[in-house]
């Protein structure tokens, strides 16, 4: 299959980009449009907060972003209850008139990982409202498989904290997770450098999800390219089927003809 | 007449949450409204009059992972 067929789907959607990106933490909207640009990423992140009444003179983010070439998945970052986040959503629909939302209700902010108590009951209101639910999770097969089964059309675990950059820490997680569930598993957090976002989607993940991994590099537009390219190629490696690990040598070359 | 916007007190007269949202330069297309925790539809900003002690929250899409 070539790389121009192989989709990623969501929700009976696709999407020829595995790579979604955050918009957050860069220095000005120029640079932002110029890597979300270079990411080739179709989905990105959005966040909800409230308008600043006073100050109406900042620019506002949407006036930034072409509407027609990017899906919006708007986040429930800052939500630490099952309530925040459900109202969260709600407000997010009716702004984006979308029903696609990245559910995340944080534990601490030291942290930042899941609630996954607050997560579960979050999901089962909002599958129930009809919204399609991303949920940024644990990288917890048994949490996953709950959060398939309330009806979410993806799960989303963790590969490290959030805005860490320390990488898939539990690849092994990962690929139970794979094993365990049918719908698309996206690495959400942690990555933070390109061979990160590799070794994810070698592992047989269906799409990747950054922000700070980007837009905290030191040139976030030509991160923004690696990220776009190291995505397509850990997806190309998976596809292609790796050469077994093993403790010994095996010649490339003929053993056999050699001079004497 | 006083209500809150987005946690704020704030005196006006009375406006319909459409002409409200114009009044501070919103439009009303990039926002969503909760009228008192309730979700309030675009469709229903024009014919929904702020009454005293309403709480409003207006919020919009900013940058975030």
């Amino acid at each position: 299959m070539p790389e121009t067929t192989d989709k990623l789907v969501i929700a009976g959607r696709e999407f020829n980009s595995r790579l979604m990106v955050g918009t957050g933490k860069y220095a000005d909207y120029p640079q932002m449009v110029a890597a979300l640009e270079a990411s080739g990423a179709e989905i990105i992140t959005v966040a909800v907060r409230r308008v600043n009444i006073s100050d109406r003179n900042k620019e506002s983010l949407l006036d930034h972003i072409d509407l027609k070439k990017y899906t919006l998945l708007p986040n429930t970052a800052g939500c630490y209850t099952a309530d925040d986040a459900i109202r969260t959503c709600r407000l997010a629909r009716e702004a984006g008139l979308s029903d696609f939302v990245k559910l995340e209700v944080l534990g601490d902010e030291k942290t930042l990982f899941p609630d996954n108590q607050e997560l579960l009951k979050a999901a089962a209101v909002l599958v129930k409202e009809g919204f399609t639910v991303l949920p940024y999770t644990s990288d917890d097969p048994i949490i996953c498989k709950r959060l398939e089964d309330l009806g979410c059309a993806a799960v989303m675990p963790l590969g490290a904290p959030i805005g860490s950059g320390l990488g898939i820490r539990n690849p092994y997680n990962i690929q139970i997770i794979l094993d365990t569930v049918k719908v698309p598993v996206i690495v959400d957090a942690g990555v933070g450098t390109a061979s990160d976002a590799a070794i994810a989607m070698e592992l047989g993940c269906h799409g990747v999800l950054m922000n700070t991994g980007i837009a905290g590099a030191q040139d976030p537009i030509a991160m923004a390219e690696a990220m776009n390219l190291a995505v397509r190629a850990g997806r190309l490696a998976y596809r292609a089927g790796r050469i077994p690990m093993k403790l010994h040598a095996s010649a490339s070359s003929p053993i056999t003809g050699l001079i004497k | 007449m006083n209500i809150t916007v987005n946690g704020e007190a704030a005196a006006i007269e009375q406006l319909s949450v459409q002409n409200y949202l114009e009044s501070l330069g919103i439009d009303p297309r990039r926002v969503a409204v909760e009228l008192n925790r309730e979700i309030l539809p675009k469709a229903d900003y024009p014919g929904t009059l702020l009454k005293d002690g309403d709480a409003l929250e207006i919020v919009q899409f900013v940058g975030g992972g």
